[in-house]
């Protein structure tokens, strides 16, 4: 592997070192990192690629299928879904990794798709809502939300899903007190939560939390 | 014209009971598509360039770095040099470009410098408001010589805090034009109806070429009429940049310029003879409607207090203005009635809910409803059990305490449309202008439609959420079920009025003889004479029966005015001020229910928007920016699944309440928790927390202010 | 959000390197629930962004009964929780783990990243500067100070550090590894956090090309310890004050005491007048209460926050009691 990599920069002929040498000067006046500044080692050689910030290609991983785009590496995870692959199920509601309405699944485990860049959820198994019934038919979750009422506008809803499921996929047997402390990365605005409780504690009781599409 | 009724309970199959939402599966599997979820071909991304300051003259703008970047493709400059800028983030240039990225930088390539001017943000001192509307008041009977004789007297301050509507989906909508005079808006609205003749009049095209669509919609509690100044520069982005456009706030001006409950704070004057009865009432109020400055709440609540002046200040502030939030003024309202109300109780060492029933002649025209909702509110708390006189909560650091309160509200249906098709095939499509607010809109009008045909849910198909469908009014004051269950209901019958002309010659009787029950139209009374639904509407012909029902306003099908009564118990950590809600239940009527499940779900949302207000959520307005300093989701607190407590709701049923016909639910359960919590908080701690949200800070402080802490 | 490039070396002298070629304009990017919110605000803006996740060596937590516990700087919060040694024996440091009310953030949100975080000053993260100065004068003072600093504001910093895990980590004496041109180095936990005096500085030491690669913390040796947090929301919510003990026992009465607070000043604060006032005495409410009070000492209110005095000595005193077995 050589030394320096050219990078994909849409056919520019720049060499990363060139960029290397032109971006050592100044410091940003928002202070993002005060100490001192380090120069002389920024020619030191490295050997891994360097992308962006132009789109690059990536390819993601998402309810089973390889997806392939163009993105900038600053794109999340939640814009990558929503404006380019059009599966708009997770939510944009407070972007600052709060809310939980574009909770997705990660690798199995709950995550705020918001904060999560696209770039670094390659090769992962990333689960959205939209891939969480089999064909027509529901996931236990989304049946009991809809048995419970655990939805009114619908735009936590799911978010709420999938992190009610990844909740009882890592536990199956919750108490009433779990359930409370266990899901307080997500939010309802329109007050669903007693219905949110009890379809969690009936998919539970019916020890179905595992089964679906998972 | 057939007679437009309800059935009879006895006679009910679908009507009252509880039945899923039938936009469920759509909205759990996210299919359901939002407005910001709408995503056209070539579609921009719009964004827009707000004001830091709360007021301010624009003295520079430079846009053209912006207008010269690759992929920007329209520029609107909104607010140019010399535009005073009356409160925080309001927007100064739109702008669209083919990314969401591309959108942010050119927002940030745009140069504005701005006079900083004085600005006015903390109503609550209001003697240093550079502009009070002059008050106004309102006087009945002899308050001041009422006061004079009263027994006994009590005197509160009480104070209720701004807060944002939170709609989780934010203001916003996709633009496309067709071509230069037609325009369709898939946009976040409580008014799918209302919106062509307000984009067409701003865009100059007529309002027979705008078509709105909103299929879903993620919250609006009163902020979403308008087409507002970003609807309109995004249609105008779309056209100048021909291509759709979708512009959504961002989280920041959703909280800040996008929806603002008035705050309100009072001096108020109790007084009452010793028994408990309510004599003399003298309160003063004030609050900001932020640049309206309007909004008076309606004191004393409820209770008429024979000698009464109410006199209310409304306050301008460098605030983006009020709007209807839930309930418009009636918590604010309620919370500074029923805190004097609970201190009155106290100083006279009186169960409230006694003094409450002392109370009922005084109550208005729904008193019996009120004292028999006390009554049963009462049985579910188990009060008489639990309640002790104030601060009687034992020596422990965790205090409990209950409270209550009580509410009522108009919800009268608003005017509605619906078109009927029924066809050939039995199969059943209503069309109204309506929208699903996720108040179960589209699964009432499903279940008025199943239950007049008598077939099934599924057997009926809703289309609402298109400007294109009849007109029905918006979605705001509780006014929407009455209205398109109204509506629907006549259609329904008109249409029934006809299907039965079709086929009664086939069962020998005259049509005012057949009923159309489980599947079937058969004669009255007769079940074995019958032709099924599919062979009576196989009777019809080529065409469809083609019917409209249109809901005029107050009818047999309809009525206004309900009431309901609230009771909180709340355990009060007296170390931290911590309030944890134990239990709250909702008692309320509604007239006839339509889907007893999803108006349970109304009562519980509401409770816990309750408990929100109550407890945790508020606008933090900087005096020194004035801005709001929490507009985000972290700081702005919204209660989470675990603080809530146990929630019981109690709907009033049964013939009293059915033969009222239909009225609106989406308002009222939300105008009592926050008094109810209160009061709650008060009865445990031993001493009136002033202000809601009672969060530590203000529990210590009043403690302290009690000698207690 | 800037455009930035991105990077994600599998070493950390690659990172080090990298960070340093784009100087002062570079950032870290590990569990991203900080950074991500920090750029989307535009309160940083850097153009390299240098992902340190796939980098082996700094995941992974290791335990010795000799030396202790590591945990590599990119030990995420779950696999903290989920760790049976740190719940028996580094209770404190669970349960302020337990704290961040949010399965997802537990998942992405790393310890280096918890420690490493900004502080949640709405002055900061509205663009006003970490000292949040308007001509001349701190905003903070006049403006709404309800969550800032009790103690150590005199100014000209009032943010609180928000680290969840510091206080603890602290209270067991911890030391931090960190790696960057020169090497290797490691320092004390407790002096790895600074109150800025002059705009420019930051709240932590740590020079622009060294990351935290590890987390060293001593044996428990049977130290009873615990936190405790004052939250509103049992959902997701900073806490108002945080107290994080460790007590060295002789029979029943302290030896030596660690008290740190959490959220009440720009660092994480030691209470060393606590901890004398707790050696040698017998744990009770009494004296849990009165070491409360002894670990505010000098904490002086702004205009809106005196609250938080009270709210940091009742965190005090319920840890203690949590940490000797007392359900608070």
């Amino acid at each position: 592997m050589g030394k320096e990599k050219k990078v994909d920069k849409g056919g520019s002929n720049l060499s990363r070192r060139d960029f290397l040498r032109g971006s050592t000067a100044g410091a940003l006046s928002t202070g993002l990192l005060s100490g001192r500044a380090m120069g002389g080692a920024a020619e030191a050689a490295v050997d891994v690629q360097i992308l962006g910030p132009e789109p690059l290609p990536m390819m993601l991983r998402i309810n089973g299928k390889t997806h392939r785009m163009k993105l900038e590496p600053r794109v999340t995870l939640l814009d990558a879904l929503r404006n380019h692959l059009d599966l708009t199920g997770a939510k944009k509601v407070c972007d600052r990794a709060t809310c939980g309405a574009c909770t997705v699944i990660l690798n199995g485990k709950p995550a705020y798709a918001c904060t999560v860049l696209a770039i670094e959820a390659q090769g992962k198994e990333i689960q959205t809502i939209e891939g969480l019934a089999s064909g027509e038919e529901l996931h236990p979750m989304q049946a009991a939300f809809i048995e419970n009422d655990a939805q009114q506008c619908g735009f936590c809803t799911p978010g709420f899903v999938m992190a009610c499921k990844a909740f009882l996929d890592q536990n199956p047997n919750p108490s009433r007190e779990d359930i409370e402390k266990g899901l307080g990365g997500n939010l309802c605005r329109c007050g669903t939560y007693v219905g949110i409780r009890q379809a969690v504690l009936d998919v539970a009781r019916a020890g179905k939390g595992g089964e679906g599409n998972a | 014209m057939p007679e437009y009724y309800w059935p009879e309970e006895g006679k009910r199959s679908l009507i009252g009971k509880r039945h899923s939402r039938l936009d469920g599966p759509a909205k759990v599997s996210g299919k359901a598509r939002y407005a910001y979820d709408t995503n056209r071909p070539g579609m921009l991304f719009g964004k827009g360039l707000r004001c830091p300051h709360a007021h301010a003259r624009i003295t520079k703008l430079d846009t053209s770095a912006a207008k010269k970047m690759p992929g920007v493709k329209a520029v609107r400059v909104v607010q140019d040099v010399g535009s005073e800028i009356h409160f925080a983030l309001d927007e100064i240039v739109f702008l669209a470009a083919v990314t969401e990225e591309i959108a942010t930088d050119a927002i940030r390539a745009i140069k504005v410098e701005y006079e900083v001017l004085p600005h006015f943000v903390t109503e609550e001192q209001r003697d240093k408001a550079p502009e009070a509307k002059p008050a106004e008041e309102e006087v009945t009977g002899e308050p001041n010589a009422a006061m004079e004789a009263a027994d006994v007297k009590v005197e509160g301050y009480y104070g209720i805090v701004p807060i944002a509507h939170c709609c989780l989906e934010a203001h916003g909508q996709v633009c496309e034009w067709e071509d230069e005079q037609n325009m369709t808006t898939w946009c976040s609205t409580q008014n799918v109806s209302g919106m062509p003749a307000q984009f067409a009049e701003k865009l100059n095209i007529p309002a027979s070429n705008v078509r709105a669509v909103t299929q879903y919609m993620g919250g609006g509690f009163g902020s979403k009429f308008s087409a507002d100044r970003w609807g309109i520069e995004c249609a105008e982005l779309a056209r100048e940049a021909g291509a759709p456009v979708k512009l959504m706030l961002e989280r920041d001006a959703e909280m800040t310029v996008a929806g603002d409950r008035p705050s309100a704070y009072a001096r108020i004057q109790l007084g009452a003879k010793r028994d408990g009865t309510l004599t003399a009432w003298v309160s003063e109020s004030w609050g900001s409607g932020g640049v309206g400055g309007r909004g008076a709440p309606p004191l004393p609540y409820i209770f008429q207090v024979p000698n009464r002046r109410h006199q209310h200040t409304a306050v301008r502030t460098n605030r983006a203005g009020a709007r209807a939030w839930r309930a418009p003024r009636h918590p604010q309202a309620c919370h500074l009635t029923m805190g004097v109300l609970e201190d009155l109780a106290a100083e006279l060492r009186m169960d409230p809910l006694d003094l409450f029933l002392k109370n009922v002649s005084i109550m208005g025209p729904r008193a019996k409803t009120f004292e028999e909702e006390l009554k049963k509110a009462a049985e579910l708390m188990e009060w008489k059990k639990k309640w002790h006189p104030r601060g009687d909560s034992g020596s422990g650091r965790v205090k409990r305490g209950l409270g209550l309160a009580m509410h009522t509200w108009g919800g009268r249906a608003h005017r509605s449309n619906c078109e009927l098709l029924v066809y050939p095939d039995g199969s059943v499509e209503a069309k109204l202008g309506s929208q699903d607010l996720g108040t179960g809109t589209r699964t009432v009008i499903a279940i008025v439609l199943a239950e007049t045909f008598g077939v099934p849910l599924a057997a009926v198909k809703v289309n609402i959420g298109d400007s294109r469908y009849p007109a029905s009014g918006a979605s705001g004051g509780s006014t929407t079920v009455g209205g398109v269950s109204s509506s629907t209901r006549r259609a329904a019958l008109n249409a029934l009025e006809q299907l039965f002309a079709k086929v009664a010659p086939d069962l020998g009787v005259s049509p005012d003889q057949l009923e159309a029950v489980e599947g079937r139209i058969q004669v009255k009374g007769n079940s074995g004479k019958n032709l099924s639904w599919k062979q009576a509407t196989a009777k019809i012909g080529v065409n469809p029966i083609s019917v409209t029902g249109a809901n005029p306003g107050v009818g047999k099908l309809n009525d206004s005015g309900v009431g309901g009564v609230q009771m909180a118990d709340v355990s009060v950590d007296v170390e931290t001020g911590l309030v944890k809600i134990n239990k709250m239940v909702a008692v309320q009527d509604c007239g006839l229910i339509i889907d007893l499940k999803t108006a349970e779900s109304q009562v519980y949302g509401a409770l816990i928007m309750g408990i929100a207000y109550a407890l945790s959520e508020e606008k933090i307005v900087d005096p020194v920016t004035g801005r709001i300093l929490n507009a985000n989701m972290e700081f702005y607190k919204l209660p989470g699944v675990g603080d809530i407590g146990e929630l019981v709701v109690h709907m009033m049923k049964g013939r009293r309440y059915d033969e009222r016909g239909v009225i609106g639910l989406g308002e009222p359960p939300v105008i009592s928790p926050g008094a109810a919590i209160g009061n709650a908080v008060a009865n445990a701690i031993g001493v009136r927390v002033p202000y809601l949200p009672a969060t530590p800070d203000r529990v210590l402080s009043a403690l302290e202010k009690g000698g207690m802490a | 959000m800037q455009a930035f490039e991105y990077v994600s070396p599998a070493t950390k002298q690659d990172a080090v390197k990298l960070l340093a070629g784009a100087g002062a304009e570079s950032a870290v990017l590990a569990g991203g629930t900080d950074l991500l919110s920090l750029m989307k605000d535009y309160v940083i803006a850097p153009k390299r962004v240098v992902n340190i996740k796939s980098i082996k060596e700094l995941q992974g937590i290791r335990y010795d009964s000799r030396r202790g516990l590591k945990l590599g700087v990119l030990t995420t919060l779950d696999q903290l929780l989920a760790d049976k040694k740190i719940k028996q024996e580094y209770s404190s440091l669970w349960q302020a783990a337990q704290g961040v009310r949010s399965p997802q953030i537990q998942n992405m949100g790393t310890v280096g990243g918890d420690l490493c975080q900004r502080p949640r000053c709405w002055y900061y993260r509205n663009g006003y500067g970490l000292l949040a100065m308007q001509n001349g004068k701190s905003m903070v003072l006049e403006g709404d100070n309800r969550y800032h600093a009790i103690l150590g504001n005199t100014g000209p910093a009032y943010f609180v550090n928000a680290s969840s895990l510091a206080p603890a980590l602290i209270a067991l004496g911890s030391r931090l590894k960190i790696f960057g041109p020169d090497g290797a180095r490691e320092v004390d936990l407790q002096d790895f956090y600074l109150i800025p005096t002059k705009q420019g500085e930051r709240e932590y030491k740590l020079a622009a090309a060294e990351i935290v690669t590890d987390i060293l913390v001593p044996p428990a040796s049977r130290r009873n310890n615990a936190t405790y947090e004052v939250r509103q929301k049992e959902a997701l919510d900073w806490p108002l004050a945080a107290a994080a003990v460790a007590l060295q026992m002789d029979g029943s009465r302290v030896k030596t005491a660690r008290v740190v607070l959490g959220h009440v000043a720009p660092i994480p604060w030691r209470a060393p007048q606590a901890e004398k006032f707790l050696a040698g005495k017998t744990i009770g409410e009494d004296v849990a209460e009165r070491a409360g009070e002894a670990a505010v000492t000098g904490a002086r209110p702004l205009s809106g926050n005196k609250y938080k005095i009270r709210l940091a000595r009742v965190a005090v005193k319920r840890a203690i009691l949590r940490a000797t077995g007392t359900e608070v």
